[in-house]
């Protein structure tokens, strides 16, 4: 009599339990998984790899960065992040976070920029663009993207990224806008932003630099757009070229009035 | 020479949650790299914690542990202006220990 019972009473939780479970959908449970790792975003270790060698001196000039232009002035780090990639008269030409920072390293530091943007992502002084990306991007968290489109470099760089967005190429023959133009588009389990206008908060274009879990990578926007490139089955445009550029024009100033929230997470 | 821990420990009512990110590239030993040699093994095996100088937490961790790793866990008896101490030592001898105030 007693193990009927509770047999019953096991039978009932069972099927209480299983309509509950069967009405979250796959990305919700990734939504809650992200939430999880959340707490423990290992982000953290790069944005303080990051602030460490902003302030370090290094480099053949044993100088620090900290009178890096980042577009706000010498040494104005809070907010740059929201307002890149923007014309600098300096260099006279259009250029994202990570290029930028290249150029400070070669002027301040006197490292060979040349060199940096040709190492792979994640080895010698492009893990550290990578590292500083991150905490400059940390500055930034929480404030909305509010790109420039004052001079007319930054006008041409916003129509030649949209071109770039709409081309299709390659074996596949994709374009970004093939996963990224339309509602409900997903690569596996992965929704996938639309970046023809403001994805909202914290999606698309407002969430890189960030890490991902998978591979234990930091990730950059320079690696994250070169990578689409390689997914198209493109050779990637290389580190701080003038079409990643132009492509992150396009989607920063898509992006306005979005908030940042990198350095985020990814699966 | 490792990279420094993140550490937070919030005190709430008697006890104290404590997070923990470590930064390590917990190599488990059974990756080969692009030539085809394996990978050795490079992992965090001990892990330690004190409340004010006291052992409140031992762990042994193995190579299924990820990369950077996160622990957390509560404290019974910390309360804020505590000193949280936590120590890990990998399989090839490196040692780190860093240390927070409870919050």
């Amino acid at each position: 009599m007693k193990t009927a019972s509770t047999l019953s009473i096991a039978a009932v939780l069972a099927l209480s339990v299983a309509p509950v479970m069967a009405q979250k959908t796959a990305s919700q449970g990734i939504d809650e998984y992200r939430a999880m790792l959340q707490d423990g975003n290992p982000a953290d270790l790069f944005e303080a790899k990051g602030e460490d060698l902003w302030k370090k001196a290094r480099g053949p000039k044993n100088a620090s960065l900290e009178k890096c232009d980042l577009g706000k002035g010498p040494g104005v780090v809070k907010g740059a992040f929201v307002e890149l990639p923007r014309y600098f008269a300096d260099t006279q030409r259009m250029q994202d976070l990570e290029s930028r920072l290249v150029t400070c390293m070669e002027t301040l530091q006197g490292f060979n920029a040349a060199e940096i943007s040709k190492t792979a992502f994640g080895r010698g002084e492009m893990a550290n663009v990578t590292a500083l990306a991150t905490w400059i991007a940390a500055e930034s968290k929480g404030q909305r993207f509010n790109l420039s489109q004052a001079h007319t470099q930054e006008k041409t760089f916003y129509e030649v990224g949209k071109r770039l967005f709409f081309q299709r190429g390659g074996p596949h023959d994709f374009s970004c806008a093939s996963c990224h133009g339309e509602e409900g588009k997903r690569i596996r389990l992965q929704d996938l932003p639309i970046l023809t206008k403001n994805p909202g908060d914290g999606v698309g274009f407002a969430a890189w630099p960030a890490y991902r879990v998978s591979n234990g990578q930091m990730w950059s926007m320079q690696l994250r757009l070169n990578d689409c490139y390689r997914q198209q089955r493109f050779p990637y445009p290389g580190f701080g070229s003038d079409a990643t550029i132009a492509l992150a024009t396009y989607l920063g100033v898509n992006a306005k009035g979005a908030a940042s929230v990198a350095p985020a997470i990814k699966r | 020479m490792a990279d420094p821990m993140r550490i937070r420990a919030q005190a709430s009512g008697d006890k104290a949650t404590v997070r923990v990110l470590m930064s390590h590239e917990m190599e488990s030993g059974q990756r080969k790299d692009a030539a085809g040699k394996t990978v050795p093994a490079w992992f965090i095996q001990e892990v330690t914690a004190n409340l004010n100088g006291k052992q409140v937490l031992s762990a042994e961790w193995g190579p299924a542990v990820s990369k950077n790793p996160f622990l957390q866990f509560t404290v019974k008896g910390a309360k804020a202006g505590d000193k949280i101490a936590v120590t890990w030592k990998d399989n090839k001898g490196d040692t780190r220990t860093d240390e927070a105030t409870v919050s």
